[in-house]
């Protein structure tokens, strides 16, 4: 079997990195997806508030997920679902698994990785306790409650303030549940302003900072949770411990980008982000293969996964026509002072778009504080926020014509000030 | 009325079962969860150890070193996974080569084969991550490693498919000696037998109590665990022991047989057999400790933590025979390390005696074979193709993290003895042991379970009766019963 083009995932980002890889001219195109859908995780995200910035309108995530499956379809894009890959390898060889087709392969020009990632699970937090059932990731209540149709719990703590567990309060609170509190683990929250206000303040669900859960009862189910107090070492504060009566404990902890596949195909990855190091073109060290979505780095809005990925189907679809060419000079792209990383890592001047958007996260809460971005060391860009926050991801433009004027330069570095 | 009724189906109870299916007698297991492998069984350090550790002359330096030179020819006949990876204890600078030499000592009285002590420069061969400060170590080749689920799984299987009748969630209330034997009360009916052999790991001083004067006293050491994803599954090649010291036994970090890396256990007396917990004090301790024997474990990689309690009798040793003053009452009581090793000589030395007590005769239909789950990853891409024609569910991964197939599943549900929850169809096949603990593959297990068994969905366990994963339905589909 051959492909110009392979995409893994058939999740927001798969689909819109196909659908711009066909605008720019590719015609053999796969999406291969292991559920029996497309869509990947927005078809349990039945909440609105997708879209604003791709539709200028607020979807729920199976609508968004919609305009973009109606794309696929109308461009006779091919897609697999029921499928999984087993394995991608440095020469691009894709093997696959499904009921019909058993076990195949198939030789790819390039490949896009968007699998998405996955929930930090209580074991990889370890919390002590006993291990009864009712201890759930949030996405997997999610799962149970929108697309199975079942209530996983009635009193609910819940562990972590990513947007997931802060969408679930209100979820579980709307079909009757009681949402006892959040225990958030840093001094700040990990999710959306938006989501807080929304999902807790409207529904008078405490939010702890700086709490984390020190204790899970319960034999076979939960039966009791303890949250207590942490210190700056992030350890429990002894006399601060709050015990709740409960069945159930959601867990919204992070998210890890899901790249098994890629390490065993030589990817490289940034260990900030547990993602790979991309260039501008968003091609990783191995050529040919690129990244888009949470696969690449874990996003809060679907629209930037959006955008993000169409950057990928055309610079797949440009590598694929033979328009790219690794031998142009490489900036690299330096995070600093708060920033915690960037996507890219590097750009290539001489085929860089005209406006580069370059997305990063601040490691901590910064008030009145400015983004600065230098070349080499000289001052370009300084732009004042009166807030940035880890939960929120930020983005510099860096201008093709602007890199243009500084023909030595080596690295771009990106980093938080005072304002 | 049964022959023998055996309490417990753990790895002793199961291997004792299996043994005793030789015979002609009619046998019953009685087990209070709802699974086998539910007790220390299925939380330890799954090792099979080479038996240099035991005072030479006790039951367990015996039946270890006999258990372990069985295991090659039971895992080819019941198909199970076991590797003969080695182990090493080592030492540090600032122990004395003595306490090495007098396990070697123990170890050749023992009889374990092979034995020696080798230097640094060897072992950094074998073993790069070993810690800066160890000097030297005792290597046992014979040293192993194994699943115990899988081990424990099929000697039931193998027991139950010669004719043993297991009865699952069946708690055991009392026992009371009649003319015949005795009387067993469940917490579901009542039993009749001849005979009685008492495997109920951290409860068999409990049962044997109840019968006979020479009391038994169990206290359930806890030990608790950490486990770490496969990429750090080859950090070390074989199990590598520390040197006990003044400190405590210290800590093991081992492979597992499924390409994981096990760090552990601690070692707390308690007094709550049921304290299953692990606690913020005990995990800590593991990673300090666990670096005096191997440097830079990526705890990053941690997946999952667990505890189990070692069944720790008084005496010491363990208590293998007829009780003196009960007759036909039989124990394998006091089950501690190394029990998993020792099991299959258990189930050997107790069957013997049991069927020798009872006058038994050989059982000329036993079938010693069994064929465990397929592992389609093991197979070619060719060998996989066919099997998928063959039946299309091997095609279809239910558990992306260790790539299971809907076909294991359907197989470990539609056995002898078949999983009917999570956590039986997790030991059997191992969809939800990986890196995202059953996030993504919990609600279509679930699925597949309702179909299949079938059952509804709201009795779906995670593993004992009152472990329901869901309470009912959202409102859309028909509500619940929101009384919180």
């Amino acid at each position: 079997m051959n492909y110009d083009l392979v995409i893994i995932g058939g999740g927001p980002a798969g689909l819109a990195a196909a659908v711009a890889a066909r605008d720019n001219g590719i015609q053999s195109i796969l999406i291969i997806e292991r559920d029996k859908e497309l869509g990947g995780i927005l078809n349990q995200c039945i909440h609105n508030g997708f879209g604003l910035h791709t539709f200028k309108e607020e979807l729920t995530g199976p609508e968004y997920a919609s305009r973009f499956i109606d794309q696929v379809k109308e461009k006779n894009i091919e897609y697999k679902l029921n499928t999984m890959v087993m394995d991608i390898s440095e020469d691009k060889i894709v093997t696959a698994m499904n009921k019909t087709d058993g076990m195949f392969m198939i030789n790819a020009q390039a490949i896009i990785l968007a699998m998405g990632c996955r929930e930090r699970s209580r074991g990889a937090l370890n919390i002590p306790g006993f291990r009864p059932a009712g201890v759930f990731s949030a996405g997997t209540a999610q799962r149970l409650v929108n697309i199975e149709g079942y209530m996983p719990g009635k009193r609910v703590v819940i562990l972590g303030s990513g947007d997931i567990g802060l969408i679930m309060a209100r979820r579980m609170t709307l079909e009757g549940a009681k949402v006892l509190a959040v225990a958030e683990l840093m001094p700040y929250s990990g999710g959306l302003k938006r989501n807080i206000v929304q999902c807790l303040d409207d529904f008078n669900i405490p939010l702890y900072l700086s709490h984390t859960v020190i204790d899970i009862e319960g034999k076979e189910r939960v039966e009791g949770i303890t949250i207590a107090e942490v210190g700056p070492d992030r350890k429990p504060i002894p006399g601060t411990e709050i015990h709740y009566d409960c069945d159930t404990l959601l867990l919204s902890c992070g998210l890890l980008p899901e790249n098994e596949l890629s390490k065993a195909a030589g990817v490289a990855i940034n260990p900030i982000t547990s993602g790979p190091i991309v260039n501008d073109g968003l091609e990783t060290n191995i050529d040919g293969i690129f990244a888009c979505g949470n696969v690449l780095h874990v996003h809060d809005l679907v629209d930037f996964v959006s955008q993000e990925a169409a950057n990928a189907g055309k610079n797949a679809a440009r590598y694929i026509q033979g328009q790219t060419s690794n031998e142009t000079k490489e900036i690299q792209v330096k995070a600093e002072d708060g920033v915690r990383y960037t996507v890219p890592c590097t750009i290539r001047p001489e085929v860089m778009d005209d406006n580069l958007c370059v997305r990063f996260r601040v490691g901590q809460v910064f008030k009145n504080s400015a983004i600065a971005v230098y070349f080499d060391n000289e001052l370009i860009s300084k732009r004042s926020k009166q807030v940035m926050a880890p939960g929120e991801m930020e983005q510099v433009i860096l201008l093709k014509k602007k890199i243009e004027e500084y023909p030595n330069l080596s690295e771009i570095t990106i980093k938080i000030e005072e304002a | 009325m049964y022959d023998i009724a055996i309490i417990g189906a753990g790895v002793i109870g199961s291997a004792i079962a299996r043994e005793l299916s030789k015979y002609e007698a009619k046998i019953c297991v009685l087990e209070r969860e709802e699974d086998v492998c539910c007790g220390t069984s299925k939380a330890n350090s799954a090792i099979i150890h080479a038996g240099y550790d035991a005072t030479p002359g006790t039951l367990k330096a015996k039946m270890n070193v006999a258990g372990n030179a069985m295991m090659d020819e039971l895992s080819r006949d019941l198909d199970f996974p076991f590797k003969r990876c080695g182990s090493l204890v080592v030492r540090t600078k600032d122990q004395d080569i003595s306490g090495l030499e007098k396990l070697l000592e123990k170890g050749k009285a023992n009889g374990v084969p092979d034995l020696q002590i080798l230097d640094r420069n060897k072992l950094i061969q074998m073993e790069p991550n070993l810690a800066v400060d160890v000097t030297d170590a005792l290597y046992a080749p014979t040293g192993a490693i194994v699943c115990p689920f899988h081990f424990t799984i099929a000697l039931a299987e193998n027991a139950a498919d010669n004719g043993v009748d297991f009865f699952l969630n069946t708690e055991v209330k009392n026992i009371k000696k009649e003319n015949f034997g005795y009387k067993i009360t469940t917490d579901s009916q009542i039993f009749e037998t001849k005979a009685i052999v008492n495997a109920a790991g951290v409860y068999a001083d409990t049962f044997n109590n109840m019968v006979s004067d020479h009391k038994l006293n169990i206290t359930p050491r806890r030990g608790q665990y950490i486990l770490l994803d496969k990429d750090a599954g080859s950090h070390v090649s074989r199990t590598i022991f520390q040197l006990p010291s003044k400190m405590g036994k210290g800590v093991l970090v081992t492979p597992t047989i499924h390409g994981n890396l096990l760090v552990g256990p601690t070692a707390e007396d308690l007094k709550d057999k049921e304290a299953l917990n692990t606690t913020a004090e005990g995990l800590d301790i593991l990673a300090p400790q666990s670096s005096l024997s191997v440097k830079n474990i990526p705890y990053r990689s941690v997946i999952t933590s667990f505890a189990g309690l070692r069944a720790h009798e008084d005496s010491g040793d363990f208590i293998l025979g007829e009780a003196d003053d009960a007759k036909n009452f039989f124990n394998a009581a006091g089950i501690a390390s190394p029990g998993l090793s020792s099991a299959p000589a258990i189930g050997k030395y107790l069957a013997e005696e049991v069927a020798g007590a009872l006058n038994l005769k050989n059982n000329p239909k036993f079938n010693g074979k069994r064929k465990g789950i397929l592992n389609p990853s093991t197979m070619s891409v060719e060998e996989r193709n066919a099997l998928i024609k063959q039946n299309p569910a091997y095609g279809q991964i239910i558990c992306r993290c260790e790539s299971i197939s809907e076909g294991e599943i359907l197989d470990a549900i539609h056995r002898t003895l078949g999983a009917r929850s999570l956590d039986g169809i997790k030991r059997r096949t191992r969809a939800g042991m990986g890196r995202c603990q059953s996030g993504f593959c919990s609600p279509k297990v679930m699925e597949i379970l309702e179909r299949e068994v079938p059952m509804d969905m709201l009795d779906i366990v995670k593993n004992g009766k009152n472990s329901k994963i869901v309470f009912g339905y959202n409102k859309l589909i028909g509500g619940w019963d929101n009384e919180l």
